[in-house]
């Protein structure tokens, strides 16, 4: 490929969503050189699709909320496997991050008192499950994301960020010393590739939601972070673990926010019952969304499905009224009209569980460092790297994620890698160069493709991945169907490394970036699936039909895929917060 | 159905031309306009165009269909389809970079150019800034723009003098930042805006109105910040 340019930052953060330009903005505002790549214009990332809301507890709808509740709703909500440090931090630092959003002008809903509008939402309580549903979400209508990732972009405008927008970054570059030292990087309407240096990389790339066929996920969600970790050979954490939202409208997979639970909205089967009564006595439909999706599956199953295939349930909100539906909930009402053909002003909407969010991620510290282990199992600091949002996992979320707990953990966690890293610098972290060998390693993959005499097309291999992941590693797993789903994968994966681009244009060529997505779709379906494999238990998300208990004996812990071995490792979970007493794990009912 | 696709590929072809397809559309479904090029992209991986979250809310997918501009993600083909044919073209006015993806530049600068964020030069209050939902109901219909291009790309104004007029989108941001109550502001961003073009040389055609994705009204904003600058003047 000869040699190819260098551009140098202090920082560079990969990213922009909500994640990725929290970051940037602290570091900037920090005077830290930074610069934020991202593969789409800035705000045309997924966090714009964030709906409901962000779950804080800044004390607007009730004046007595305690952040201590919310840090006990996140914990129980994980199954025990959130780490409980950064769920105290989350929740305690939350109510400052969200205030500063407001400040930046994010446009929230309001009381009338003034404040901040907040909306019930599953798995929400107060008084540490003792007095009654929360309503703990705030909310921009049911636009929340798309105000959010607004206010962050015209903040880093003003702060004066430097954005390459529509680059795509490849892989990691390593040095010798075994630091990360920036990335290879694509502009995309040009084609040059080209070496970002830098001496922190923040990967904050967002989720991964198209290894499945059907996801509530933007097009462009294909773990490109996780693809890039892997590829060099760092582990991943809670892989097996993805939530599967109990309401996307069925046969389009677009979301509706469990904000219209919230509101008031329940689901319902073909005999018109509210079946959520049966399975979550207290909480009904606000019980935790791994819950509600097992439950509206196993209506399907024994047979209470709607419509003509008798394979969906129904979400019922006419009865909120006309008004309130257009003030709360605006784009649910345009989103149905668009992808159901219903008006849920009139008609109850067809909704499915549908694949959402990734909670598990590269492994990090509060302030963002990424961390792999050591021969004898203990935490090491991978220099240089850093990850933030829903790529990354810190772990707050667990084995289950509560809704609008996301949005926090962008904000409070990209600020926090921000902090870090400022701090890290000022104290005179320098790393190495990276030699042309360290760069060609990077740049091998790419040249791989370019000169690829395979035949396999993108669209198709990955469209049998997708297909794949659905069926052997759905909402209801077992051991026999993911052994056969493994093997599939191996093929599938024998494939996707015989890919044609069919186009070798430099200017703005999509089919190369597609392909090179499609790796990264692959590498995390696989850490995926070999994950769901060798956890043997049900936590949260992860429900086996061979393994229907909870073993807390063996597995209340992180489970860490390494690529390199191919090997399920084991990590603990933290029980150290370090303000309040240690939450204990409990039977989990709503 | 034929679909008649607007093709650039600087590298290769002198010239832009017009390619037709005759596409078999799945029989029982309406499909997007989106879902349609994703189809011909199957077939033809060197069809260029962005897209991204395919549900009308991240603004990638702007391109003019059958003449008028809208997202493709949530353009049912029963809606723009006539007579069998569907042409899709990049949005009118912008320099194509390749096939439908054409250099925002000139967009993105107009939106910087209103100082598109919130301006409060009190301390910050330990808490939120109240605001009244009255107040805060006058951003309705303002904020929600997602940046896609229809409306200034469907503006003739925009077309003759894109770099003196603001366009209706960078206006709509400009009235949602003076409409505010947490904005102190206003004075600058009407100084700004005060001259021949950046406001005035809107003719009030409407075109952004009738192709806003999002249902929004530019001209509304427009008749609004064109109050304030006469009022100002007076
Ligand atoms: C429909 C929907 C509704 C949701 N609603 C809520 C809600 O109400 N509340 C809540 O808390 N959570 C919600 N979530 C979850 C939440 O929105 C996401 O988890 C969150 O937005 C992820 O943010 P992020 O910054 O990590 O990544 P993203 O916003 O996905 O951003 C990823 C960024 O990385 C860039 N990128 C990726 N790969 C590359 C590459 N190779 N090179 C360069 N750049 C790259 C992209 O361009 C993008 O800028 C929702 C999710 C969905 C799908
Ligand atoms: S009303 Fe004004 S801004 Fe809108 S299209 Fe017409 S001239 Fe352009
Ligand atoms: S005003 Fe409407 S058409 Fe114009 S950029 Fe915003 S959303 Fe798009
Ligand atoms: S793809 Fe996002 S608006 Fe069409």
């Amino acid at each position: 490929m000869g040699k190819i340019r260098t551009i140098s930052y202090d920082a560079i953060v990969v990213g922009g969503g909500g994640a990725g330009m929290r970051a940037a903005l602290q570091l900037t505002e920090t005077g830290v050189d930074t610069a934020c790549i991202t593969k789409v214009f800035p705000t045309r990332s997924h966090t714009v699709s964030a709906q409901g809301g962000i779950t804080c507890a800044i004390a607007s709808a009730d004046p007595n909320d305690d952040w201590r509740w919310h840090m006990y709703d996140t914990v129980k909500g994980s199954d025990y496997i959130g780490d409980q440090e950064a769920i105290e931090y989350m929740c305690s630092v939350g109510p400052q991050a969200v205030f500063e959003l407001e400040h930046m002008g994010l446009p929230f809903s309001r009381t009338e008192q003034g404040r901040i509008y907040q909306r019930p939402f599953g798995g929400q309580s107060k008084d540490y499950g003792k007095g009654g549903q929360a309503a703990r979400t705030c909310a921009a209508a049911d636009r929340t994301g798309h105000a959010l990732l607004h206010t962050l972009y015209q903040a880093n405008l003003k702060g004066g960020t430097t954005f390459l927008n529509e680059w795509y970054a490849i892989d990691l570059v390593k040095n010798s010393d075994q630091q990360v030292v920036g990335v290879i990087a694509i502009e995309i309407e040009t084609g040059e590739v080209v070496y970002i240096k830098s001496k922190a990389t923040v990967l904050a790339t967002g989720g991964a939601g198209r290894i499945y066929a059907s996801t509530t996920n933007a097009l462009i969600n294909t773990g490109d972070g996780i693809g890039m970790a892997l590829r060099a050979g760092y582990p991943v954490q809670d892989m097996e673990m993805w939530q599967f939202h109990p309401t996307g409208i069925y046969g389009a997979g677009t979301l509706v926010t469990e904000g219209c639970r919230g509101e008031g909205g329940y689901l319902i089967n073909s005999e018109g019952e509210r079946f959520m009564e049966r399975y979550a006595p207290n909480a009904k439909d606000l019980a935790g969304r791994d819950v509600v999706a097992r439950s509206m599956v196993i209506e399907v199953l024994e047979g209470r499905g709607c419509g003509p295939e008798k394979d969906h349930v129904l979400l019922k909100l006419d009865h909120l009224g006309e008004e309130t539906l257009n003030l709360r909930l605006p784009g649910i009402v345009e989103l149905s009209r668009t992808f159901a053909h219903v008006d849920p002003i009139k008609d109850p909407v067809p909704v499915v569980p549908t694949c959402h969010y990734m909670m598990g991620g590269i492994p990090t510290t509060v302030g963002g460092q990424a961390l792999t282990q050591d021969k004898e199992g203990n935490d090491q600091v991978i220099d240089g790297l850093f990850a933030c949002g829903e790529a990354a996992c810190v772990s707050v979320h667990g084995a289950n994620r509560l809704g609008g707990n996301s949005l926090l953990d962008l904000v409070v966690f990209g600020r926090a890698a921000g902090l870090h890293i400022e701090e890290r610098l000022r104290g005179g972290y320098e790393s190495g160069d990276a030699s042309e060998d360290d760069i060609n390693r990077a740049l091998a993959r790419l040249e791989r493709l370019e000169s690829s005499t395979g035949t396999e097309s993108v669209a198709a291999v990955r469209k049998d991945l997708q297909s794949c992941m659905q069926l052997y590693f759905g909402v209801f797993r077992d051991g026999d169907s993911m052994g056969e789903g493994l093997k599939k994968l191996d093929a599938i994966g024998e494939r996707a490394r015989n890919v044609q681009i069919g186009d070798n244009s430099k200017a703005f060529n999509t089919a190369r970036i597609e392909a090179l997505e499609l790796d990264n779709l692959f590498e995390v379906a696989y850490a995926t699936a070999y994950s769901a494999m060798e956890r043997r238990e049900s936590r949260g998300a992860h429900a086996r039909n061979d393994y229907t208990e909870r073993d807390d004996e063996n597995w209340l812990k992180h489970s860490v895929y390494f690529p390199l071995e191919k090997r399920l490792g084991k990590r603990d979970v933290n029980f150290a917060p370090k303000t309040v007493d240690t939450l204990q794990p409990m039977i989990r009912t709503y | 159905m034929l679909v008649s696709l607007y093709r650039y590929n600087p590298e290769q072809d002198n010239a832009p031309y017009m390619q037709d397809i005759e596409l078999d559309i799945p029989a029982g479904k309406d499909l997007m306009v989106l879902d349609v090029l994703a189809l011909l992209k199957e077939k033809d991986p060197t069809l260029a165009y962005r897209r991204s979250c395919r549900e009308g809310v991240c603004g990638s997918d702007g391109m003019n269909m059958n003449g008028k501009n809208g997202l493709g993600c949530i353009t049912p083909i029963s809606e723009v389809v006539k007579k069998d044919k569907l042409v899709i073209r990049p949005l009118p006015g912008l320099p194509v970079i390749r096939d439908l993806v054409v250099d925002m530049g000139i967009f993105y600068e107009q939106y910087e150019r209103i100082t598109p964020y919130l301006v409060n030069d009190t301390p910050a209050p330990e808490i939120e800034r109240l605001q009244s939902p009255e107040d805060r109901e006058k951003l309705d219909g303002l904020y929600e723009c997602i940046l896609c291009a229809c409306c200034s790309t469907a503006c003739p104004s925009f077309w003759w003098n894109p770099e003196k007029f603001v366009g209706p989108a960078g206006l709509l941001q400009a009235y949602r930042f003076l409409a505010d109550s947490r904005d102190t502001a206003q004075e600058e961003r009407l100084s700004d805006l005060d001259d021949p073009f950046s406001v005035f040389r809107c003719r009030g055609i409407m075109n952004c109105v009738a192709v806003c994705p999002k249902g929004l009204n530019p001209t509304k904003a427009i008749g609004h910040i064109r109050d304030l600058l006469l009022q100002r003047a007076t």
